[in-house]
């Protein structure tokens, strides 16, 4: 990290990112990428059986999707870039570089989309004696929706697997890396259940005054979110299957937090069985509508949602210790230049650190400075996922020995795969020891550079700076 | 020069030429500020008349007009402005994300600000005729969802105005300290200015244009009347820039300054006074627009264009002479980075600064095994005791086991393979099994481990 740290203590950076990123992708999945094409086909059905009542249906159902994309769903999407940008900007400025173009297209169509779905929206009671042309529409803007989601997952693909890139550097190379079809065949039956799902809520809400129609949509909906599943179990495996053999060491910690990885196969149990219930529910609603009950709407949908929220977890889990695979550890590190922190000292080559050399007095002061540059991205001091926490599951209640954590420190990466390695000098994991057994002692926030500030040293770094 | 902090650059290339990156990012902010400033203008502009119209219903209907117009435009404003972001992203990313992490708060505040002013902006809309007997409330709705969306420039502006003075980064703590650096505050009535003043142009121009049936959509307002109001607010705002401008340009810090860019900023005063003077002009018209409204669409149009490039000028030659710092750190950097990397490779790494002498095997102890397994007691995993109980003269039964575990016995979590380099395997497996217990038994493991 060579910028200023943002950093939030209590919460954690990873919480900011997760809150919006998970907002983001279930209004995206559920509201545009799965519901543009179930709206379209509504109005569709409404279309040719000539029954008005779907033409209704459709244009509300559609108006929560228009009112909640445009400011929720699209400003999350803003969000989840700025926030990424702020906890881990080196790894968000390399992604730019390399997929920029895949950036600037995905972009294109996102303005094509907004485009898309405001005349959608905004002419579907002025093209009432033009409806063949306006559900043309409704056609070109499901294309569009599904097509930024398909550029973005090339990205989160490569974040994971770079394939062929980390030896090339180009962007094609970047794009077709093995893990993006897998994860693109997964999400888009799962987007569309996701959106059947939501409708089928919605539907019950728009009809509780026609009960006929209540009982066609529920159908209707039902055989569409049955038509998906079987895809969306295929993609499944198929993005199981291919998940390189150095992440599935983390899988079983991905799912859970560390403490509960021995569980881990109950835990796929219950996942098994919300994708039964989301099953079930399906069949229910296809067969007979009328029975359908109230809570039925919500249990299948809140499963789809938790599916799709473990499936990030996972993803976003598996590729650690990276935050772009082989090139930059979570902490923002090239992995190219750990030989040379290993050598001089994380200290020593930042720009933003009060001290550069740990020498006898400054353990705790240094060793702070290390904490901040190197742990932050994940851990914190005293809050979520904090430091001393993880360390007391090691060492338990008791006073610790420095030597111990120190040691711990250098070799963590060894146990913990999805740890990185100690970047720094060994001087400078005793500091980092000094600091936590410290920090244990007197409990104390990390100050991030947002409310802080930020300093530098007297002492100049090797390199040009003397000469300046 | 202590006072200026020299990070490194990124060591990937940049996607494009820095040209071409330089012209998207003009092109694609000028786009962009279009929208931003309809938005907020327009945004404006309904508070205004929807007041004006408590005692006037055909003005109340002119600004349930115009804010039909904020929907689409505040929608594509957004969605504009992704593209000079990600421009921004990689030409500026170091001068940017520094300045973005320390306004951290603010900055990544503007998500649920817009989302909300765009709720209340919705929430405004569509609840015009549900609240028309509540006037007070439905005015407070606008008024908030204004006040909220005017707040993001704001907090934009005191970003890449920070991102300009790197001599300034050591001064500012919190959001706070960026907005009173100067600069800050003329610039935002600068661009609220601007909004007003290019959305009452357009507004001129929408609803007067021809294919729009006024009368029938406007009913009790005339034609004519309403042309004139709108210049007249566009000429007034434009005005006011006259005033505004000179206080931007005198709170301007001098590190950016050169004769190529004032050359382009008289170019570009001169061509928005000749505007304002065509502007006048049409305001006198009794009549429908005349071609005239084009020539002034041109004029001022031209002087957005030509200030969005000043602005540019003005932040390349703000941080060149950092850019050129940062550039020669970064290359030593990336030097030392690859030496470090062939010494490593070629098996003569310089040893980073040690602070204790141990075995080889000690140290992997201690640094991989030590997190689990104490001497003689139970922690993670069991004691070295029961280890050396199963594993005594069999050092080859141990490095299977740590490189390929089970799990064996209950009440134990199950021990994760440990990687290492093939000879700390036989380093450390010797090191439990014969250097551990060599009486007397000596335990720095244990060493105060749990008291």
């Amino acid at each position: 990290m060579d910028f200023p740290v943002f950093h939030l203590d209590f919460l954690g950076n990873r919480m900011l990112i997760a809150v919006i990123a998970v907002v983001h992708v279930f209004i995206n999945h559920s509201l545009a990428v799965g519901a543009m094409p179930l709206v379209t086909a509504m109005e569709f059905w409404g279309h040719r059986r000539g029954d008005e009542r779907w033409d209704r249906l459709a244009y509300r159902i559609l108006t929560v999707c228009f009112v909640i994309t445009t400011t929720l769903g699209a400003l999350t999407g803003v969000g989840i870039w700025l926030s990424t940008s702020l906890v881990n900007p080196y790894a968000i400025g390399s992604l730019i570089r390399v997929f920029f173009w895949a950036w600037f297209a995905e972009w294109l169509v996102f303005v094509a989309e907004v485009v898309f779905i405001m005349i959608y929206y905004l002419t579907w009671k002025k093209m009432q004696d033009r409806k063949s042309a306006h559900i043309a529409i409704g056609a070109v803007l499901s294309f569009f929706s599904w097509v930024t989601m398909a550029i973005i997952t090339a990205i989160l693909g490569f974040m994971m697997s770079p394939g062929a890139w980390t030896a090339r550097e180009t962007f094609f190379s970047g794009v077709f890396n093995p893990i993006y079809l897998p994860q693109l065949a997964f999400r888009t039956p799962v987007a569309m259940v996701a959106a059947g799902w939501l409708a089928l809520f919605l539907a019950f809400f728009f009809t509780h005054r026609d009960r006929d129609l209540r009982g066609q949509s529920v159908r209707l909906i039902s055989v569409w979110s049955l038509a998906w599943l079987p895809a969306a179990a295929a993609g499944a495996l198929w993005y199981w299957r291919v998940i390189p053999e150095w992440m599935e060491v983390n899988v079983p910690v991905a799912l859970g937090t560390q403490k509960f990885a021995a569980w881990y196969d109950q835990l796929l149990v219950v996942l098994a069985v919300m994708a039964a219930t989301v099953f079930i529910a399906a069949v229910v609603g296809a067969l007979v509508p009328g029975k359908m009950p109230r809570v039925a709407m919500l249990v299948p949908f809140a499963a789809t949602l938790v599916l799709l929220g473990s499936f990030e977890r996972v993803r976003e889990f598996i590729r650690k210790p990276y935050v772009i695979g082989d090139y930059m550890y979570a902490n923002g590190l090239r992995v190219a230049d750990y030989p040379l922190y290993k050598e001089e000292g994380v200290l020593r080559h930042a720009t933003y650190t009060s001290v550069r050399t740990v020498t006898d007095d400054n353990g705790v002061e240094a060793g702070g400075e290390v904490f901040k540059l190197t742990c932050t991205r994940c851990h914190t001091a005293t809050g979520v996922n904090a430091v001393t926490d993880r360390l007391r599951d090691m060492y338990g209640n008791g006073p610790w020995d420095r030597e111990t954590v120190k040691y711990s420190l250098i070799g963590m990466h060894t146990a913990r795969p999805f740890m990185p390695p100690f970047p720094g000098t060994e001087r400078e994991a005793g500091a980092l020891a000094d600091y936590l057994l410290d920090l244990r002692a007197v409990k104390r926030p990390v100050i991030g550079a947002q409310d802080g500030g930020v300093v530098i040293p007297t002492e100049p770094r090797a390199g040009v700076e003397g000469g300046v | 020069m202590d006072t200026l902090p020299i990070p490194r650059d990124f060591l990937l290339p940049l996607p494009a030429s820095t040209l071409d990156l330089q012209v998207a990012i003009v092109m694609l902010f000028l786009v962009h500020i279009l929208f931003v400033n309809l938005m907020v203008g327009g945004s404006l502009l309904t508070l205004v008349y929807e007041v004006r119209g408590r005692r006037r219903p055909d003005l109340d209907l002119l600004a349930q007009k115009i804010a039909a117009t904020v929907t689409v435009n505040k929608s594509l404003a957004v969605v504009l402005g992704v593209g000079p972001l990600l421009a921004m992203n990689a030409l500026y990313a170091l001068w940017f994300y520094t300045a973005n992490s320390l306004t951290g708060r603010a900055w990544i505040m503007t998500v649920p600000l817009v989302i909300a002013a765009f709720l209340l902006l919705y929430a405004h809309k569509y609840s015009w005729n549900l609240l028309a007997d509540r006037k007070g409330l439905h005015i407070t709705i606008g008024a908030a969802g204004t006040l909220l969306l005017l707040l993001v420039p704001f907090i934009f502006l005191a970003n890449i105005n920070l991102m300009l003075f790197p001599d300034r980064w050591l001064e500012v703590e919190g959001f706070l300290s960026t907005v009173l650096l100067p600069n800050v505050v003329p610039r935002f009535f600068h661009f609220v200015l601007a909004s007003v003043a290019v959305t009452a142009l357009f507004l001129a121009g929408w609803f007067c244009r021809r294919r729009f049936d006024f009368e029938t959509a406007l009913p009790g307002l005339d034609r004519c009347e309403t042309r004139r109001e709108l210049l007249t607010a566009a000429f007034g705002a434009t005005a006011l820039q006259l005033v505004a401008g000179p206080l931007v340009l005198m709170t301007l810090p001098p590190h950016g300054f050169s004769w190529l860019m004032l050359g382009n900023l008289t170019a570009a005063v001169t061509l928005g006074v000749s505007g304002l003077v065509l502007l006048w002009r049409e305001m006198a018209e009794r009549g429908p627009l005349t071609t005239r409204y084009w020539g002034i669409v041109v004029l001022l149009g031209c002087t957005v264009g030509l200030m969005v490039f000043v602005r540019h000028l003005y932040r390349e030659e703000a941080i060149a002479p950092h850019r050129a710092l940062v550039a020669a750190h970064t290359e030593a950097f990336r030097a030392a980075s690859i030496g470090a990397e062939m010494r490593l490779a070629a098996g003569m790494p310089r040893v980073g600064e040690a602070e204790t002498v141990a075995s080889p095997g000690e140290r992997t102890f201690r640094s991989v095994c030590m997190a689990c397994h104490a001497v003689d007691e139970k922690r993670v995993g069991p004691p070295l005791t029961e280890i050396v109980d199963i594993y005594a003269g069999n050092p080859d039964g141990l490095i299977a086991w740590v490189k390929e575990p089970g799990k064996k016995r209950p009440g134990y979590p199950e021990m994760p393979p440990i990687r290492m380099q093939e000879g700390q395997y036989r380093a450390v497996a010797d090191y439990i099994l014969d250097e551990v217990f060599v009486p007397p038994l000596q335990s720095p493991p244990a060493d105060g481990a749990t008291g």
